[in-house]
C-alpha cells in the first residue's frame, strides 16, 4: 500500500528521478530557442525554479527591471546590458550587489548615465569580473577609468569611442588590471603613445590589441610589438604611424597572426618592411585605403610574411599588374584575398594572381568594374575550393562566366552577384552548390522566375537571399524558393513590383525568417503581413517602406504575434496612429521610422514614443520636430532614444512610386 | 664533540682546492657535497656549516696559543709555522664563504678553481685590469650611459682633494692680509690695492697654466679627479671608478651625495637642496609639476612620470580633479586655491577613494579612514593638508546611494548603502 503511494507519488512527479545535472543538459538543448525556453519555465514551479538555476546569460530589455530579474537568476555570469539604454548608478549598483560573486561579464557599449561611482560599485564587488565592454561611453573621463583599474582580474576591456579618456586614465587601467589580454581603444583619440607604452609595459599578457584611429606614432610599437604573446594589432587609421618612427624597429614577434594596418595614410613600403620584419608567423594583412601603390617592389615588402601569410586585404588600394603577379607567387598559401574597390584591377593582374592559389577560399572583387568573364574563368577554374565569391558590379563579366563557376567552384557557401549579368542559366548552374548558404541577386534584371526555381531546387541551406529590384521576378519564383529554402533567415524582395500577397503567404512557411524587407513592393497588403507576422516568430526586422496598401490592421497583427520585433519601418504607408500606437505592445522594438506617413497626428506619434520604452532609434519627419512638445523630446533623449529628422518632401503619390519602381531609377 | 672526532686539524683542507674543501666537509659528518664555493646560490645551511667550522678553528688556535703562553712564551718555529698556517686557512674559509654570497664569485670559482684564493679579483687596485675587463665596462654603459666617457686606465692623471679643500668657501687667499677669495681674477683685483707692484699689466694678466706654458713638449696627461669619499664610485679605490671631470664637478658632486641637504625650497618647503644652484633651479619650476604619481612625486612632463610608473610596481597616475575643470586642474593644486571649491575636492577624494580598493565600503568607518590616509599621501606635497577632506567619501558613496534608493523603492533608507538593496527592493 505504502509503496504503491510511493509509486504514484514518483509518476506525479517523474522530474525529481533526474538529478539537475540531466535536466540541465536538456535544457542547453532547449535553449536554442528562446521562446521554448520561456515556455519550460512557465511550465511549473519546479521548472520555474531550474530554469532560473540553469541561465548563466541575461539580456534584459529594461534596466528597472534588473532588481528582479538578478534575484530570479542568481549564477548570472554574463550580462548584456546592450538594449538598456539608460544604466544608472543605482542599476550598477543593483547588478554589483545581485549578482557580484558570479558576475564574469559585462556589456555597458549601448548605455550611459552611468558615472564612476556606479562602475566603483561594479569592480569593487564583482571580484571575478573577466570583461566589461564600455565602448561609447564618449562622457566617461579618467576618474572611471581609474575606478575600472580595481577589477583586477579584468581581461578583455572594450573602450572604443571612449573619446575623452587620457593616457592618464589608460595608465590606471594599465597599472590596475595586469592580467588584461585583450584591450580595445579604437577610437580613443586622447590616448597616445605614453598610454598605450605602458599598457604595453604592465600587460604582459595582451593577445589583441586594437589601437584603431589613436593619434600614436611608432614609438609605442617598440612597447607593444615586445608584448610575448601579442596575436592580433590593429592599427587602422592611425596617421602618426609613419616611416620614420618604425625605423629603428627591432622586434621579434613571433605570436603575432593578424596585422591591420589599413587607412593608414603614412606608412609607405619602408615601414610596412620593418614592421613585418620581425612577424614571421603573420596569417592576416590588411593593408586596405592604403596611399602606397602595389607596385612590384611594394610586394617585395611581404617577403618575410609570405610563407605564413593566408589572408590579405587590399581594399581601395591602387595595385599594378606586377605587384599582384609578384603577391600571387609570393604567398602561395593564401586563402583569402580582397581587393573591393581597386578600380585599377584588370583580367591580367587578376588571373596572374589566382593562378597559383590553389587554397583561394574567398575572393572579394567588388566594384572591380575592369574585369570581364576571361579573369572570372581563370578564377573558376583555378581556384576549386572557392567558398565566397563577392563580384558586385562587375557588368562586364560575361552570361558564360557564371556557369563556369557553378560548374567548377562546388563548395561555394556565400555569393554576391549584385548588379551582375548572371542569367537563369547561371543560377541553374550555380543551384549545384549544395551548401550556398547566402545569395544576392540584387539588380540582376536577367534573371527570372525560372532561375530562382532551380536556386530553391537544388540550395535546401540558402539562410539569406537578396533580391532587390530584380524585377523578373514574381510571386512563382518566391514559392518556389519558400518551398526548398526552410532554413532562410533573410530575404530582400524590395521594389519587385509583381510581388503579392501569395509570396507572403508562401513565405511564412519559413519559420526562421527574421528580417524581411518588402520597401515598394505596391501589391502587398495586410493579409500577407498578417501571414508572416503569424508564422515567422522570430522576426525581428521589418520594411514596409512605401507600401501603400499596408495599414493598421497590419500593424495590430504584427504587435500581437510578432513579439520578437526590433525594427520596423513603415515611412510612406497607410499607416495611422492607431497602428503606430498598437507597436507599444512589442517590448523589445528598438527601431522605427516613420517618414510621410500621412496618417500621422502629433498626438499619435508622442503616445506611440511614450509607449515605446525601448526605442533607441525614431526617424520622423523634420515638421513633427516642433509639432511635438520639446519636453517629450527631452524626456525621450533622456530615456536612451535619438531622433532622426528627415527633411524630404512629400513624395507620397503613385508618379514617383511608378518612377522609382523603374529599374534604371536608382542609377540616375 | 667533533673536535674529538676530528682530532688533529687538517692544514691541506683549505689549500684553496674546492675537491680538499669536500673531502672536509665529508669530514664534518657528510653534511652533503654542495659546499663552500661550489654552492651554485646561497645555502644558508652550508653558510652555517662553514662558520661553525671556522668557530672550531679559532678555538684550536687559541688552545694552541694558550699552550705556547704556559711555555712562558717561548716560540718555536715549527709552531709558528702551525700558527701562521691555520690563520691563513681560517681566512680563506672566511673568504670564500664571504664570496659565496656573490653570485658573479660563484661563477668565477666555479669555472676556475684556482680563484677561491682570491674571490674579488675586480677589487683590486688596479685600473689596468678592471677596465680591461669587458663585463665591467659594459655593465658601466648600462648603469649611466649618458656620462659616455671610457677613458682607457693610465692615460689621465688621478687627482684626489681632501674633504676640507673641497667644502672650503675659498680656494685663493691674499698672501698679505690673508682674505679668501673664491676666483683667482679676483685675487688679483684685491692685490691692486696692496701695492703699485701689483698693479702692472704682468701681475694682472692671468697665470699661464701647465698646457701652455712652453717647452712643455710632451703631451700632457689629462686631469682627472676622486672623489676622496671612501666608497663611493667616484672614488678611485671603487672597482667601477668613474672620473669627475673638472673640480667644479667634484665640488658639486661631493655636496650633493655626501653632505646635508641644508637649503629647503622656500614655495614647497619640502625639497631640499645642498648646492644652492640646483635650489635655484627648483625655485624656477615649483610648483609646475602638475604631473602626480599616486606615491606623490610630481612630475613636470608626463613622459617623465610615465617613464616613473613603467619602472615602479604598484605606481599607478594619480587623476588630478580634470572631472569638473581640466584646465584649472594644475592651479587648483598649487593649495591656496584647493580649499575654495570643495566640490573639486570631493570629487577627487571619491578618486582616491578608489584606488584605495576597499571591497566592503558599506562599514564606511575603516574605509574612510583608508581613503584619508591614501589621500594624505599621495597630495602632501601640494600643501593640501588645510582641508580636512574626513567626510567626503561618506558623504559621497552612502548618502547618494541611500537617496537614490529610498527614491527608486518607496523605502526609507534602512542600513545606509546598497546593502540594503536585496532587502527593501525585492
Amino acid at each position: 500500500m505504502k509503496k504503491a503511494k510511493q509509486i504514484q507519488h514518483m509518476i506525479s512527479k517523474p522530474f525529481d528521478l533526474l538529478s539537475e545535472e540531466l535536466v540541465f543538459i536538456i535544457l542547453d538543448l532547449v535553449a536554442q530557442n528562446p521562446s521554448d525556453l520561456k515556455s519550460f519555465s512557465l511550465t511549473c514551479k519546479w521548472f520555474y525554479q531550474v530554469e532560473a538555476r540553469h541561465r548563466r546569460s541575461l539580456k534584459p530589455l529594461r534596466a528597472e527591471y534588473l532588481p528582479r530579474i538578478l534575484t530570479r537568476y542568481r549564477n548570472t555570469a554574463d550580462l548584456d546590458l546592450s538594449f538598456c539604454p539608460r544604466v544608472t548608478d543605482y542599476a550598477l549598483s543593483v547588478v554589483g550587489c545581485l549578482s557580484g560573486p558570479t558576475l564574469r561579464s559585462v556589456d555597458l557599449s549601448r548605455s550611459f548615465s552611468f558615472s564612476a561611482a556606479g562602475l566603483l560599485r561594479l569592480a569593487v564587488k564583482c571580484v571575478s569580473l573577466v570583461e566589461i565592454d564600455l565602448s561609447n561611453a564618449t562622457e566617461m573621463r579618467d576618474a572611471a577609468a581609474a575606478v575600472v583599474a580595481e577589477a583586477k582580474s579584468l581581461e578583455r576591456l572594450k573602450l572604443g569611442r571612449c573619446k575623452k579618456l587620457t593616457d592618464m586614465g589608460i595608465g590606471c587601467i594599465a597599472v590596475g588590471c595586469r592580467k588584461l589580454k585583450r584591450v580595445s581603444l579604437k577610437w580613443c583619440v586622447g590616448v597616445g603613445d605614453l598610454g598605450v607604452g605602458l599598457l604595453a609595459v604592465k600587460c604582459k599578457d595582451i593577445r589583441s590589441l586594437d589601437l584603431s584611429y589613436l593619434p600614436i606614432t611608432g614609438k609605442c610599437l617598440h612597447d607593444v610589438l615586445k608584448l610575448q604573446h601579442l596575436e592580433e594589432l590593429l592599427l587602422q587609421g592611425c596617421f602618426g604611424v609613419d616611416d620614420d618612427s618604425l625605423k629603428s624597429l627591432t622586434h621579434h614577434c613571433n605570436s603575432l597572426k593578424n596585422l591591420d594596418a589599413s587607412s593608414c595614410q603614412n606608412l609607405t613600403q619602408r615601414g610596412l618592411t620593418s614592421l613585418l620584419s620581425g612577424a614571421g608567423c603573420l596569417e592576416r594583412l590588411d593593408l586596405a585605403h592604403s596611399s602606397s601603390v602595389i607596385s612590384l617592389d611594394f610586394a617585395s615588402s611581404l617577403n618575410k610574411v609570405s610563407s605564413a601569410l593566408q589572408s590579405i586585404r587590399l581594399d581601395g588600394c591602387a595595385v599594378t599588374c606586377d605587384g599582384l603577379k609578384a603577391i600571387g607567387t609570393l604567398c602561395i598559401s593564401l586563402r583569402e584575398v580582397s581587393l573591393s574597390k581597386c578600380v585599377t584591377v584588370t583580367d591580367e593582374g587578376l588571373s596572374c594572381l589566382v593562378m597559383k592559389l590553389k587554397d583561394l577560399r574567398k575572393l572579394d572583387i567588388t566594384c572591380c568594374r575592369k574585369l570581364t568573364g576571361v579573369s572570372i574563368t581563370q578564377v573558376a577554374s583555378s581556384c576549386p575550393l572557392l567558398v565566397s565569391l563577392k563580384m558586385e558590379s562587375c557588368s562586364l563579366v560575361s552570361r558564360d562566366a557564371f556557369w563556369l563557376i557553378g560548374h567548377k567552384c562546388r563548395l561555394l557557401e556565400e555569393l554576391d552577384f549584385t548588379d551582375n549579368e548572371i542569367d537563369d542559366e547561371g543560377l541553374k548552374s550555380i543551384s549545384s552548390c549544395r551548401s550556398l548558404s547566402s545569395l544576392k541577386l540584387g539588380i540582376c534584371l536577367n534573371i527570372t522566375d525560372r532561375g530562382l526555381s532551380y536556386i530553391g531546387m537544388g540550395c535546401s541551406n540558402l539562410r539569406e537571399l537578396d533580391l532587390y529590384r530584380s524585377v523578373g521576378i514574381t510571386d512563382v519564383g518566391i514559392s518556389s524558393i519558400a518551398q526548398g529554402c526552410c532554413h532562410l533567415e533573410t530575404i530582400n524582395i524590395s521594389y519587385c513590383k509583381d510581388i503579392t500577397d501569395k509570396s507572403l503567404v508562401s513565405l511564412s512557411k519559413c519559420s526562421m525568417l527574421q528580417t524581411f524587407e518588402s520597401r515598394g513592393c505596391p501589391h502587398i497588403t495586410c493579409q500577407g503581413l498578417a501571414a508572416i507576422a503569424v508564422r515567422c516568430k522570430r522576426l525581428s526586422k521589418l520594411d514596409l517602406k512605401k507600401c501603400p496598401f499596408i495599414n493598421d490592421s497590419g500593424l495590430l497583427t504584427l504587435a500581437h504575434f510578432s513579439q520578437g520585433l526590433k525594427q520596423i519601418s513603415v515611412s510612406e504607408t497607410g499607416v495611422t496612429d492607431v497602428g503606430l500606437v498598437s507597436l507599444a505592445n512589442i517590448g523589445c522594438l528598438q527601431n522605427i521610422a516613420a517618414v510621410n506617413t500621412r496618417g500621422l497626428s502629433p498626438s499619435g506619434v508622442a503616445a506611440a514614443l511614450v509607449g515605446c520604452g525601448g526605442l533607441r532609434k525614431v526617424k520622423l519627419h523634420a515638421s513633427l520636430r516642433s509639432l511635438l512638445p520639446s519636453s517629450l523630446i527631452n524626456h525621450m533623449e533622456a530615456r536612451g532614444c535619438s531622433f532622426l529628422w528627415k527633411d524630404y518632401n512629400n513624395h507620397n503619390n503613385s508618379n514617383t512610386l511608378q518612377a522609382e519602381l523603374d529599374p534604371k531609377y536608382w542609377k540616375v | 664533540m667533533e673536535d674529538e672526532e676530528e682530532g688533529e686539524p687538517n692544514l691541506h683542507v683549505f689549500k684553496a682546492s674546492s675537491s680538499g674543501k669536500d673531502n672536509n666537509n665529508n669530514n664534518n659528518g657528510g653534511q652533503a657535497s654542495v659546499q663552500g664555493v661550489k654552492a651554485q646560490a646561497w645555502d644558508p645551511r652550508t653558510m652555517l656549516c662553514n662558520l661553525s667550522f671556522m668557530e672550531q678553528k679559532i678555538h684550536e688556535l687559541q688552545g694552541l696559543v694558550h699552550l705556547i703562553l704556559g711555555r712562558n712564551g717561548q716560540l718555536q718555529d715549527e709552531q709558528q709555522q702551525l700558527i701562521t698556517a691555520d690563520l691563513t686557512s681560517i681566512i680563506i674559509q672566511l673568504i670564500s664563504t664571504a664570496g659565496s654570497l656573490l653570485p658573479s664569485v660563484n661563477m668565477l670559482s666555479t669555472t676556475a678553481p684556482g680563484s677561491a684564493l682570491f674571490p674579488f679579483p675586480r677589487e683590486a687596485n688596479n685600473l689596468a685590469s678592471q677596465t680591461l675587463n669587458n663585463g665591467g665596462a659594459s655593465q658601466e654603459l648600462e648603469d649611466d650611459a649618458e656620462e659616455g666617457e671610457n677613458l682607457p686606465p693610465g692615460s689621465y692623471e688621478i687627482k684626489q682633494l681632501e674633504k676640507e679643500e673641497i667644502l672650503a668657501p675659498h680656494t685663493n687667499f691674499c698672501t698679505i692680509c690673508g682674505k679668501g677669495f673664491k676666483r683667482d681674477a679676483n685675487l688679483r683685483m684685491h692685490m691692486r690695492g696692496h701695492g703699485d707692484q701689483y698693479k702692472t699689466p704682468a701681475a694682472l694678466a692671468k697665470p699661464p697654466t701647465k698646457e701652455t706654458l712652453p717647452g712643455s713638449d710632451a703631451p700632457m696627461l689629462i686631469k682627472r679627479y676622486s672623489c676622496p669619499f671612501p666608497g663611493c664610485k667616484r672614488n678611485k679605490d671603487h672597482k667601477r671608478f668613474q672620473p669627475l671631470k673638472t673640480i667644479l664637478c667634484v665640488k658639486n658632486h661631493y655636496k650633493r651625495t655626501h653632505c646635508d641637504k641644508s637649503f629647503t625650497c622656500s614655495r614647497c618647503h619640502t625639497k631640499k637642496f645642498s648646492v644652492i644652484a640646483d635650489l635655484k633651479t627648483h625655485e624656477k619650476h615649483c610648483g609646475q609639476n602638475k604631473w602626480l604619481c599616486s606615491c606623490g612625486t610630481t612630475f613636470s612632463r608626463k613622459d617623465k612620470l610615465f617613464g616613473h610608473i613603467a619602472l615602479f610596481q604598484g605606481h599607478t597616475p594619480a587623476i588630478p580633479l580634470e572631472d569638473t575643470k581640466p584646465s584649472a586642474a594644475a592651479s587648483s593644486q598649487r593649495g591656496s586655491s584647493g580649499c575654495g571649491n570643495s566640490n573639486n575636492n570631493a570629487a577627487m577624494v571619491s578618486f582616491s577613494l578608489g584606488s584605495a580598493a576597499n571591497a566592503n565600503q558599506e562599514t564606511s568607518q575603516p574605509c574612510v579612514m583608508d581613503g584619508k590616509t591614501s589621500f594624505e599621501e599621495s597630495f602632501s606635497p601640494l600643501s593640501f593638508d588645510i582641508c580636512n577632506f574626513g567626510g567626503f567619501p561618506r558623504s559621497i558613496f552612502d548618502d547618494s546611494f541611500q537617496m537614490l534608493i529610498s527614491s527608486a523603492c518607496g523605502c526609507s533608507p534602512i542600513n545606509g548603502g546598497v546593502g540594503s538593496v536585496s532587502d527593501t527592493s525585492l
